[in-house]
């Protein structure tokens, strides 16, 4: 039984976290493609029009390897979570089905008119599909994380006999209190990824003096974007989110920061260091007093309960793993902010080309938003283990009684397979556009 | 009520599902079998290129209805053909590279292998649902039961693909066995056809010609087949036809049925070119509704006698969930009636000489 939840976890883990680096382009990217279209409406310069459609291409794609490694996801819940499905489907189900419903047919009519519609519709049709595109995917983000927010603050809910939560409010899965934070986090999290890989191509296109024009545009509109949005996502989004944690899911809270012992006169902030689990503390440890208590609750003495006060059945079963996602997603975030920061101040200088250093910086910086949000989404998925539906349904209760270990492990294995694939030839196209660069303006 | 409400919903669902990437799937068959040169291949891409995506959301739609309508049929289905679906998951994935690849580099070699993907996985695709059909019209042994015991929770099965004998009636039944199969291939040249009229109203492909001759012959062989699976229906089942004798005005959606493969046996004498894709859609429409009905109420039969079947009444949400549900799909659905037609409009007509301009 134990292996089972294994095979499942990982399954589910793996085409998650693959899946997840497609959408998070395309919803930040559909914004700054509309935000290009509709620079060109204003002031018709040929250069934004030929900027959107360069970043027409890479969405394309990008959008393609999002829905397909998207479709498994929804049947998933099926295969491998029926019992989860079952019990919770009249509710999980509501918004997962609106999802469908809302935004992906809005999504993909739209695209398909995006993409090839501009010469039918002309320009100001064409800027609305766009538009619609984004509100698509935008909506999308919304109604999963919808699902998502239920999961880890049930509201609205009954409970049967039988063990099947029934819907009791359904206005209440929109005003769950998890659900505005963690939007605007997460797309704001987004919106960091698209800029770092906008300005990521934008220096390339500099240092290797080449498309300098489109260089210029794309470093220029990725910092502004990058900076508002990197800043958005640690204030005030992450810390809203960070306080929604430390009052719900206060065990949550203890282990993400790596703090075992509750502290009388204000709790510490761990900045690096290594848990060691069978002494109940920081190995390695540097950190700053107090800091903790004053971010979250804006009192430099507040008490945080430390894992200590928690009997050891109710921690995160991945205590180690949910500090360092954790860990790497607040770093990466303070590195993002920095960077930027730097970048702007460049940008602002007119010393962006030649100080050639901050470009290299900012080309090889691209992947670290990736990796960030990754690491947000092992936070939030670790951190609410060993529960689907917090503190209500368990991670080992949820999985299909009938599925052997063998078949989860024989699809795991071809979804390796067939991603190894994908993830190679969306490389190798990508890398083929952006060399290609953008057509020249006419 | 309500319950019944969704049943229609979801098998609207299901079939608008067959009928819009129905066009796109059998348009890859096409591709495989009829398509030899450069220029008709490309153009049997273009007549798809801006609908395939937003067709394949008709089955994520479907999908997450089921789950928020019948949770425990979605539960119990998708682990029970739990091989199937994943198998179709991958084709799906196949194929959708395979069209949005091909053009992405302009190399002989490289067009060969996405277009043999492509087609391969449509007509992969195309018999995976209709042995779905079948596998939905013979039942499941739900609760896993064996010698007189229940292995599992009464609404929970597990199929594996086949069995030894391909058998429907042994007592380890697989997902494909004579029965389905036949259904299967039911579902193979409807797609087909399908797809044929959809490349004649399209384009004007040098192979429309060729489609033409081919359409009536394939819905002959298709008015065959599904006379065989009509005639083989009661070996798997005990009055297929209850719901029909009881309520005979439903009879009209099989008569329908044969209307829209007549239509297409004679299909050289329409004027118009649409005019087969709308008696193929037809055939498709009245199908799923038959089906329905003479499954109504049960969703999934059960193949022993100690567990019941899956019905719409003991796997379907509570009702106030499915009343406000109702609120919205309404709006939501005719969002996507605008969308479509919208799309329909704009890409109407042969689409041989349209510039779609480059992207």
């Amino acid at each position: 039984m134990e292996d089972m939840v294994f095979y499942d976890r990982m399954q589910f883990g793996f085409t998650i976290t693959f899946h997840y680096l497609f959408p998070q382009l395309t919803m930040g990217l559909s914004l700054l493609i509309v935000y290009f279209k509709g620079k060109y409406l204003r002031t018709n310069l040929l250069i934004y029009n030929s900027a959107a459609k360069f970043w027409m291409r890479i969405f394309a794609l990008n959008f393609t390897m999002g829905v397909i490694t998207g479709i498994p996801l929804e049947f998933q819940f099926g295969t491998n979570w029926a019992k989860f499905s079952e019990l919770t489907g009249s509710i999980i189900g509501q918004t997962l089905a609106m999802e469908g419903m809302f935004s992906f047919f809005l999504e993909s009519s739209f695209l398909g008119l995006f993409l090839f519609g501009e010469k039918l519709l002309g320009q100001r049709l064409h800027f609305l599909t766009g538009f619609l595109v984004f509100l698509g995917s935008w909506l999308s983000g919304w109604f999963i994380l919808a699902t998502f927010a239920w999961m880890q603050h049930p509201v609205g809910y009954e409970i049967l006999e039988s063990g099947e939560f029934v819907l009791t409010n359904f206005t209440s899965l929109f005003t769950n209190i998890w659900l505005l934070p963690t939007f605007l986090h997460n797309q704001s999290a987004s919106m960091v990824t698209s800029s770092f890989v906008m300005v990521a191509v934008g220096s390339y296109y500099l240092l290797n003096k080449s498309n300098i024009e489109f260089g210029r545009l794309f470093v220029r509109t990725g910092i502004i974007a990058g900076l508002v949005s990197s800043i958005i996502v640690v204030f005030p989004t992450g810390d809203w989110n960070a306080k929604n944690v430390a009052d719900h899911q206060p065990v949550t809270f203890a282990a993400m920061e790596g703090i075992f012992e509750t502290e009388d006169g204000g709790a510490e902030i761990i900045l690096i260091g290594q848990p060691n689990m069978k002494e109940r503390k920081i190995d390695n440890k540097i950190s700053v007093p107090n800091v903790l208590s004053f971010l979250t609750y804006k009192n430099w003495n507040a008490t945080i309960k430390g894992l200590n006060e928690f009997d050891e059945s109710l921690w995160p079963t991945n205590v180690p793993g949910l500090y360092y996602a954790y860990h790497i997603m607040v770093g990466l975030g303070t590195f993002f902010i920095g960077i930027m920061i730097i970048a702007a101040f460049y940008l602002w200088r007119n010393m962006l080309e030649s100080k050639n250093w901050i470009l290299w910086v900012l080309l090889f910086s691209f992947p670290f938003p990736y990796i960030a949000n990754t690491a947000g989404w092992y936070t939030a998925e670790l951190g609410r283990s060993p529960w689907l539906v917090y503190e209500l349904l368990k991670i080992s209760d949820g999985i299909s009684p009938t599925v052997s270990s063998g078949n989860t492990l024989f699809t795991l294995l071809g979804f390796m397979a067939l991603y190894a694939l994908i993830g190679l030839l969306f490389i190798l196209l990508v890398g083929k556009i952006i060399y290609n660069g953008p057509k020249h303006i006419s | 009520m309500i319950d019944i409400t969704w049943y229609i919903i979801i098998t609207f669902m299901l079939a608008m599902y067959a009928i819009m990437d129905g066009f796109d799937f059998g348009a890859g068959i096409i591709h495989l079998f009829f398509a030899k040169e450069e220029k008709d291949k490309q153009l049997i891409i273009k007549s798809i290129g801006p609908f395939w995506d937003a067709n394949e959301v008709w089955l994520l739609a479907a999908g997450g209805i089921l789950f928020f309508a019948f949770p425990t049929l979605y539960a119990s289905s998708f682990s029970g053909f739990y091989l199937p679906f994943m198998m179709i998951l991958w084709l799906l994935i196949l194929r959708a590279i395979g069209i949005e690849l091909r053009h992405a580099l302009q190399n002989k070699m490289w067009h060969l292998i996405w277009d043999r993907v492509f087609g391969l996985t449509s007509l992969g695709l195309a018999l995976f649902f209709g042995l779905a059909i079948g596998n939905i019209v013979r039942g499941v042994n739900l609760g896993g039961v064996i010698d007189g015991v229940s292995t599992f929770e009464p609404q929970y099965f597990f199929l594996p693909l086949w069995n030894s004998t391909l058998s429907p009636f042994s007592d380890e039944l697989g997902v494909i066995d004579w029965f389905t199969l036949i259904l299967g291939f039911v579902g193979v040249v409807s797609i087909t056809i399908h797809g044929a009229t959809w490349i004649v109203y399209k384009t004007n492909s040098s192979i429309n010609k060729k489609l033409k001759q081919q359409i009536p012959i394939l819905s002959l062989i298709q008015l065959f087949l599904v006379f065989v699976s009509f005639s083989i229906w009661h070996f798997v089942r005990l009055n297929p036809f209850e719901n029909f004798l009881k309520y005979p005005i439903f009879t009209i959606f099989p008569l329908l049925m044969i209307v829209g493969i007549f239509g297409n046996i004679f299909f050289n004498s329409f004027k118009k070119d649409i005019i087969g894709f709308i008696f193929s859609s037809l055939f498709i429409l009245s199908g799923f509704i038959s089906t329905s009905i003479s499954l109504f109420p049960v969703l999934l039969h059960s193949t022993n006698s100690l567990n019941p079947s899956l019905t719409i009444f003991n796997t379907s949400s509570a009702e106030y969930g499915l009343i406000i549900g109702l609120k919205w799909f309404a709006v939501a659905f005719l969002l996507i009636i605008i969308y479509t037609i919208l799309q329909f409009k704009i890409f109407s007509g042969k689409i041989d000489n349209i510039d779609y301009g480059d992207y």
